[in-house]
């Protein structure tokens, strides 16, 4: 076990646990938050993406242990935000959703790739959702929300 | 409405999967739950000796065979698949026992310390021992091969591919009074609740199965769930308490059915003018170690021998083989994808080898209304094709890039595919076995219930259906009510499968709305159902395969662009074009959605996605050695839908869901057979396949 400080979705959190536990885990199991899903548990499909210092990350590949000192955003949290209203819009009216699970996955790694390129190019909107696996949509509607949500949002990225 | 009902609405259900609200079933939680995990066969045949068990902690126990108090069958089609082996096993990964426990890790100590003593025995893995032979002819049969001026044959091969739905399979279930209560990721609750009723040798009311928000199926979820389910459900039954069972994803890669590797022979005779006298096609598929859907597969793709054509004679047969491999199952297309990439393949390559032009010579053959379907039913309904070509050759330029790509020899190709699908189930399926039913209940405060068993897996049942039924009763869609299907609360309106959803289960539903529209008392609790009735016109023999296979076809034209790589023969997919006959699109989004969804499905099974056994033991573990589809992998695509309602469905709808997967394969291998000037006869093309092909023809 060992004592570990972090923020977590806005609040300074202090845990002992043993730092080998994942945070998917973590966040699944001792917090219920399952808004962060396992498709792969290897770092593959995305669909464990929680923000990481505003980065998007595998939590299936963070142990607890490196949680220490950080800033951990799960879309429970970032979708209270103006950002996330804007990306849900355009999810919606693109038919960028459908068996869903892959979404909120989605929803983090297009924050943290417009958080960085407030104006992506298709090119850069692939590459960002590259690691974020989903077999329903075929990703166009995916990539044409995120561009809607880019014009819309403008100024609050 | 009803001229607008294309007219797309916001998925009702999709502000819940953003925000990571809706509940898939690993997602919930039960009180004191205890883990189930798998112990599976490490052999791929022989004798189960012996089981050592390591000292069992408090708590934990083992499930196996003995535990079962009815049946020891999955209830699927033929009795063949136990729930758990009493002595053999007969592949990889075939699950032995369970075993239970309240703390995972503890479950996976113990199940890692479990000893099976085995006496392995030679396995099978050559497609010799054939379970299931089906044959039937159309016209002369194969008479016109005597007489044939010219014979030109082709073997395509296709291999395993692997649903690959984001969400793992799993349950979770609970003792409840008596009754045990599933909740799963699952296409089908009465499969599963049928299944059960077998396995525990219960009365029907002492089963209950609720589907969970499912992270997409694509077939996968249709009848390996039954497996799970038996075995968590006697595993209940003995320990009476919550268990979960979750797979990880390298167990549901290793052990869950996936689509049929193939190999379809054909044979074509050819006239003197060049014309196709007859054809004869055999289809060959691995069924793995268990028959499962095999059947029913199989003739699928056997009724799929002409494609989109129309050819007058035929001799169809094949074979559903039996391997000591992972059972294969249900996938997106059913069969027909298999079917229509060697068919589409073999026409063009007949009119390469006669020199014809491989489009006109295609289009002398496109099958028309009132033609003869390959069973010798008859294509009753109105095909659009000559029109969908010309509108998918002008969105695609193909007439010019066909033209011009393979004289400029710059490694560039483009392909059109041609294909058809069957909507509903195969035959009789729906009139002799499924009988849906569907109830539409409308309480005191005037809310309509929609009782169906039709899962929503992602493919937008759940808006649909709501959509359908406000538009026809002319009531606001925030008073239509679609719940996750449970069995104590809907009848069987069979599996969401075949692409019937909407165009069976819809077409009852609608009638049930109409009912109940004309019926309407305000504030009363009022009741409409309805059940299928077969249109007395359609005719199948089950025994000679002839009639007609389906109640209506859906169609479609897909073009896809490629540029190859001369160096690393990568495959770059440039655009795809596809235009659509599903008869009345119910919301031109999901469709579209369907669409995109499909193809992305269909162009990978063409020439990325890799799946192989060794030696019975499945190569590809995750999805990092399994690779489907990154957003940077998938061509733009565009889509165009043509209207042609089909008098039976809702508002004239047919099927979708499978149509837009079938295309993909037969559209990129021709593309890139362009772009290389090789004949393509297996899938997937990948670049070692293209090298390969380039290097030694």
């Amino acid at each position: 076990m060992a004592k570990i400080e972090f923020t977590l979705n806005g609040e300074v959190r202090q845990v002992d646990i043993d730092p080998t536990i994942r945070l998917l885990d973590y966040l699944r199991e001792d917090l219920d938050l399952t808004g962060t899903k396992e498709g792969c548990g290897e770092g593959e499909c995305g669909a464990c993406s929680v923000l990481f210092d505003a980065e998007v990350a595998n939590s299936c590949l963070v142990p607890m242990g490196n949680v220490a000192g950080h800033d951990i955003v799960t879309i429970e949290y970032f979708s209270r935000t103006e950002r996330y209203r804007i990306l849900e819009k355009a999810f919606l009216e693109q038919g960028a959703v459908q068996c869903g699970f892959c979404t909120p996955g989605m929803i983090i790694a297009a924050e943290s790739l417009l958080r960085k390129k407030p104006k992506p190019s298709d090119a850069e909107i692939k590459i960002g959702l590259s690691g974020n696996l989903c077999r329903c949509t075929g990703y166009n509607m995916i990539i044409a929300a995120i561009r809607q949500a880019a014009k819309e949002g403008e100024g609050l990225w | 409405m009803s001229e607008t009902i294309s007219q797309s609405l916001m998925r009702l259900d999709a502000p819940d999967k953003i925000a990571g609200r809706a509940k898939y079933v690993a997602d919930l939680k039960m009180k004191d739950c205890l883990f189930a995990l798998t112990v599976r066969s490490p052999i791929a045949k022989g004798k189960i000796l012996q089981v050592s068990l390591p000292a069992m902690p408090e708590g934990y126990q083992v499930v196996d065979h003995r535990d079962i108090p009815g049946e020891n069958i999955v209830k699927i089609i033929y009795d063949d698949q136990v729930i758990f082996p009493v002595d053999e096993v007969k592949y990889i990964g075939q699950p032995i026992l369970l075993v239970v426990g309240p703390d995972k890790r503890i479950v996976e100590r113990l199940a890692k310390a479990i000893k099976i003593e085995f006496r392995e025995e030679q396995p099978v893995f050559a497609w010799e021992n054939s379970v299931i032979r089906y044959q039937f002819t159309k016209g002369e049969g194969d008479a016109p091969f005597a007489s044939a001026a010219n014979t030109i044959s082709y073997t395509y091969t296709t291999g395993y591919q692997e649903q690959a739905y984001m969400e793992p399979q799993g349950f979770i279930g609970h003792y409840d009074r008596g009754k045990i209560v599933l909740v799963g990721s699952i296409q089908c609750p009465y499969y599963v609740k049928n299944a059960l009723i077998r396995a525990l040798a219960c009365d029907p009311d002492k089963v209950r199965v609720i589907q969970a928000a499912v992270g997409g199926a694509f077939g996968g979820k249709e009848e390996y769930p039954s497996l799970i389910a038996c075995e968590l459900a006697v595993a209940i039954n003995k320990i009476k308490k919550p268990i979960k069972l979750i797979f990880e994803r390298e167990e549901d890669m290793l052990v869950t059915t996936k689509r049929h590797p193939a190999q379809i022979k054909l044979a074509a005779a050819i006239g003197a003018d060049g014309a196709i006298r007859a054809l004869r096609a055999h289809v060959g598929i691995d069924a793995g170690a268990d028959i499962g859907l095999s059947g029913v597969v199989l003739s699928r793709a056997m009724i799929a021998a002409t494609g989109a054509y129309t050819i007058d004679n035929l001799a169809v047969s094949g074979d559903v083989y039996l391997t000591n491999t992972v059972p294969t199952g249900a996938f997106r297309g059913f069969g027909a994808p298999q079917m229509l990439f060697a068919i589409e393949m073999f026409i063009e390559h007949i009119a390469k080898d006669l020199g014809r032009d491989p489009l006109a010579y295609r289009l002398d053959y496109l099958a028309k209304q009132h033609d003869k379907t390959s069973t010798s039913g008859v294509f009753r309904d109105p095909i659009l094709m000559p029109e969908m070509v010309e509108k998918a050759m002008a969105m695609s330029g193909y007439a010019a890039k066909s033209e011009r790509y393979p004289r400029e020899a710059g490694y560039r190709g483009i392909g059109m595919s041609f294909f058809l699908h069957g909507c509903g189930f195969t035959g009789s399926g729906e009139a002799k076995t499924i009988k849906a039913k569907v109830k539409l209940e409308k309480d005191s405060e005037d809310l309509v219930h929609i009782l169906i068993a039709a899962v929503d897996m992602g493919q937008g049942v759940h808006t649909a259906m709501r959509k359908l039924v406000a538009s026809i009763m002319e009531i606001p869609i925030e008073t239509v009510i679609y719940d996750y299907p449970d069995t104590d609360q809907v009848p069987d309106s069979g599996p969401t499968v075949a692409s019937r959803t909407m165009m069976i289960v819809g077409g009852l539903v609608a009638r049930a709305a109409r009912a109940l529209k004309e019926s309407f008392i305000p504030g009363q609790h009022q009741v409409a159902e309805e059940q299928y009735v077969q249109p007395d016109y359609i005719k199948w023999d089950e025994d000679t395969m002839q009639g007609d296979a389906y109640p209506a076809y859906s169609w479609g034209v897909t073009v896809v662009e490629v540029a190859v790589d001369p160096h690393t023969y990568q495959v770059n997919l440039e655009h795809a074009w596809s235009v659509y006959d599903c008869g009345k699109a119910i919301d031109e989004l999901m469709v579209l959605g369907q669409a995109d969804g499909g193809l992305a499905q269909g162009i990978a099974y063409g020439c990325l996605e890799v799946m192989e056994h060794d030696q019975g033991k499945i190569r590809q573990k995750n999805l990092t050695d399994y690779i489907i589809p990154t957003a940077s992998d998938v061509p733009a695509m565009t889509t165009m839908l043509i209207d042609n309602p089909y008098p039976l469905g809702p508002y004239g709808a047919k099927g979708v869901g499978e149509l837009t997967l079938v295309g993909g394969a037969p559209a990129v291998a021709k593309a890139i057979e362009m772009a290389i000037n090789k004949r393509i006869t297996k899938i997937p093309a990948t670049p070692e396949a293209i090298m390969e092909l380039i290097k030694h023809g």
